[in-house]
This record gives C-alpha cells, structure tokens and sequence, in this order.
C-alpha cells in the first residue's frame, strides 16, 4: 500500500511539475542556473573517476589477455566497450545519483522546511513546476553531455596508462577503439543516461519536495533520495537492457 | 474584505477549527489572537488555501476561495502578501533579488522600473542600501522587514502576517507593528496579523479575534480588550503580573 501511495503521489507531482509554466523566461533562467549547479559543479569529480576507471579497465584487461590468440588491440576495444555500455552511462550515473540526489533533495527539503515553498504558493507560483522542473530539464540536457566525457576520459585514461604500463602500442589501442563499433550502442547509452537523469532529478525532488519536520527529516529524504534513485537506476538499467539487446 | 463563515478543520479525530465567522475589513488591521495551538496559524492557512476548509466559506470581496478552481485560486493569490514567522526568504537570493522575483514572476515591469520598486519598497521597511546582502547576512528583525518588503513589492491587496514579532525584542516589535498599521493604512489593505504580543495587541488592533480552543471565543478592539470581563480572555491578557500593574497604573491615572 506504502508503494502505491507514493507512486500516486509521484506522479500527480510529475503532473504539476509538467503543467504551464508561469513566465518563461524566469523559468529558462532557473534552468541555466541548475545546468551549472546539479551539471558543471559535478565535471571534475566525473572526469577524476573516468580518467582512472578506463585506465583501470585497461590495466586489468592486459593482465587478464595472457593468451597469444587475444590480438593486443583488445584493450583498446574492452575498454571501449566497458566505458561506453557500463560505467559512463550506468556506474557514473550511480555516483551522481549520490551526489546530485543529495543536493536536490536537501536543497528542496530545506525549502520545506523554512516555509520558503509555501511562500511561492502564496504568491501564486506553481512551487513544484518551479522548483522541480529546472532541475530536470537541466539534468535531462547536461548529463549526455557529462556523461560523453566521461566516454572520451576513460577512453584517455584507458590509453594513457596501455602505453605508460607498455601493455600495447598506441596503434594498437587506437585500432582497438575503432575495431567492430556499432553506431547504435551509442544511442543505447545515452537512452539510458537521459533515462537516469529523468529518475535522478525527479526522485530526489520528489523526496524533498514532500520533506516534513526538522533537519533531520531533511537528513533523510536525502538518504532516500539516493537510495531509490539507485535502485531504479539499476532496473531501469536491467530493463533497457533488455529491450536493446534482445 | 475577506469574510470567513462557519469555517471548520479537523486533523484526524482532532477538530482544531471549529465553525469560526469573522470579517476582516479592508483599511484595517485585523488581529487574531489566541494562545498557543488554539488554531490562528490555522486559520490564516485555510484562509490562504495552505490547508483546504472541511466546511464553511472563505471570502475574498465575495468570492468563495476554496470553492474556485487552481487558476482563479492563482489570481488570487497574486493579490496576496505573506509575511511567514520565519521570514521564508529564499536563501539563495539577495534582497533585491527577493523583492523582485514577484515582479519578475507577475509584471512586465522594465528592469529599471523594478529597480525603483525594489528600491521604494527597502525604503518603506527602512532597509535602504540593504539590496545585496543575503537573507543570511540579516538579523532576525531585518529577515521580517525584508519578508515585509516582499509581501508588498506586488501591491498587494490582503496582507498576511504570521506572528511578525516573535523572536523580537521589544523596540524592533514597535518598529515591525508601526509598519504594518502604516502600510495597512497608506495602501488601504486589508491586514490580517496573527500574535500573542500583547503590546501589538494594544498597539494596532483595530479589530481583534480571540481563538479559544479553536472557536472564536470574543471579538473587538485594543480599547475593548482592556475592559474585558470574558474569563479566558482576561486569563489570556493578564496572564502576567507586569500587564495586570501595567492595566491598573493605567486605569489609575
């Protein structure tokens, strides 16, 4: 009963969040502002972790490839594969989840808290198409670019530690990178990453948006927040998974 | 003029409204008094549709606002000022910034219009050069004058203040009353107070209503409350010695 109250709720926010905007241009303003707060403010972390990921990725492949069969350019395609299918658009999606859930869901339950959206109720502004829909407007349209980044870094890193570890040349891992690439992997990642950044938006809103108490109410729509945006990160990531490769 | 008629809420088995009438008039500032959870915060929130009325009419120059629908209760609320207990400023803007957003929101002001607007608007709070500083920056009476500067930046027609002197000493809840009854009277709205601050009660209570237990319990005016002789109410305003000597030096005199 507790899941389909809360479904109910989430969606008949989503309807309020999606009606008429009151002026526009105030509207498109919030949005730029969100693209640098939930979006820019999260590149370095995104880049650090994607640089050392590929070239994890890369270094633990040329261990694993011990066989003479294996061509060397492999690593350049494994780590390929693994930064453009899984960890940019899933695993880094998942760190955001973290990072951006937190932000949203603490910022929007403060607001709560501090009678801040009952005063834009007051004055006659929709709160929730206010407050929410910048956010997910402006994750819907920075984390494909984040995220393609991360691709491009991990990608990097992936070839700056093959050559520093001497584990290929670097006509090898180029020619790895390029080796058998299908064009519609691409649209399956960024599927999933306009997918993740609906849910993570939206969850942790929701879970602020509907914060009652104190600070420590706050505390825990925050702790909610990224708890159920994983989670349905992780099923949504099982389900499109499904539906593209089968 | 905003008429409430027989409004009732109940939260759970717990009726915390009971069928209250009242009128608040326009030019006036209109107090509504009470103790502790006896249900003022409440009813200024059924007035302003923050909760919905389980029975009975709210008002508004004769439009019954519970019964319209999210766009007309929209318009409505543009004509409406809140001055919340907190001050509900929004942290991440500065003043200027917060007078202005129902400007933004609402006018097709020009920049230099809402300027001025947001400049006339510190003035009257006596916040003048104030524009840049966060609401963070700000002493609890400042965060209320600036809230107040918010809740008229857009003209508005019904003014609403949730207990605007608590956490105040004494001589900037004078300073916080004088501005409400000067703008109450300058604009001609009709000002709604919510407080248990005796001296406000005195000082700018044109038209009170005492809330016991959640039923309107006795109506009148500053000088009315003084010679009350209705029990709980007497208890509510003497409820401390100074006030009762306070009365009698008066009385004497």
């Amino acid at each position: 009963m507790n899941l389909f109250f809360h479904l109910g709720r989430y969606f008949i926010l989503i309807k309020r969040v999606f009606s008429k905007p009151e002026k526009l241009s105030v509207y498109m303003k919030q949005i730029v502002h969100e693209v640098d707060n939930i979006g820019i403010s999260s590149l370095p972390i995104i880049a650090i972790i994607s640089f050392f990921m590929g070239g994890v990725i890369t270094i633990q492949a040329a261990y694993g490839f011990t066989s003479p069969i294996v061509p060397l350019y492999a690593l350049g395609f494994t780590t390929r594969e693994s930064m453009l299918l899984e960890f940019s658009p899933t695993i880094v999606c998942l760190i955001l989840a973290g990072k951006m859930g937190s932000n949203i869901a603490s910022e929007i339950g403060s607001m709560r808290i501090t009678e801040q959206i009952d005063a834009l109720e007051i004055m006659g502004i929709n709160s929730a198409g206010f407050l929410i829909l910048p956010k997910i407007a402006a994750g819907v349209l920075i984390l494909p670019f984040l995220i393609a980044i991360s691709m491009f870094l991990g990608i990097f890193g992936g070839y700056v530690m093959g050559i520093a570890t001497e584990a290929c040349s670097s006509y090898e891992f180029i020619f790895g990178i390029q080796a058998f690439f299908e064009p519609w992997k691409l649209w399956y990642s960024f599927t999933k990453v306009i997918t993740f950044a609906f849910l993570i938006t939206s969850i942790s809103s929701y879970f602020g948006y509907y914060t009652h108490g104190g600070a420590l109410e706050v505390g825990k729509s925050s702790t909610s927040a990224v708890v159920y945006s994983s989670i349905l990160i992780l099923i949504f990531n099982f389900l499109l998974t499904q539906l593209f490769f089968t | 003029m905003i008429e409430i008629k027989n409004i009732s809420k109940s939260f759970g088995n717990n009726k915390v409204i009971d069928d209250v009438s009242f009128v608040f008039e326009q030019g006036k500032t209109n107090l509504i008094i009470g103790e502790s959870g006896s249900g003022k915060t409440t009813i200024m929130k059924l007035m302003v549709g923050l909760h919905e009325v389980d029975s009975g009419e709210v008002l508004y120059d004769g439009l019954n606002f519970p019964a319209l629908d999210v766009k007309e209760k929209q318009e409505i609320r543009k004509k409406i000022g809140m001055l919340f207990q907190g001050g509900a400023l929004f942290d991440s803007q500065t003043l200027e910034e917060n007078i202005q957003f129902p400007l933004d929101m609402f006018t097709t002001m020009t920049k230099a219009e809402k300027s001025d607007r947001v400049n006339f608007c510190l003035e009257k709070v006596q916040l003048s050069g104030k524009n840049k500083l966060y609401p963070g920056e700000l002493s609890g009476g400042m965060k209320k004058r600036a809230a107040l500067a918010r809740a008229i930046a857009n003209n508005p027609q019904y003014l609403f203040c949730d207990e605007p002197n608590s956490g105040l000493d004494p001589k900037t809840s004078i300073v916080i009353d004088n501005l409400i009854q000067s703008l109450t009277h300058e604009f001609n709205i009709t000002t709604i107070v919510i407080t248990h601050d005796m001296n406000s009660v005195v000082e700018i209570g044109q038209k009170i209503l005492y809330i016991y237990k959640g039923k309107h319990w006795w109506t009148g005016n500053s000088q009315d409350i003084l010679k009350t002789t209705n029990p709980e109410l007497v208890d509510f305003v003497f409820a401390s010695g100074f006030m009762k000597e306070v009365f009698n030096a008066v009385k004497n005199r």
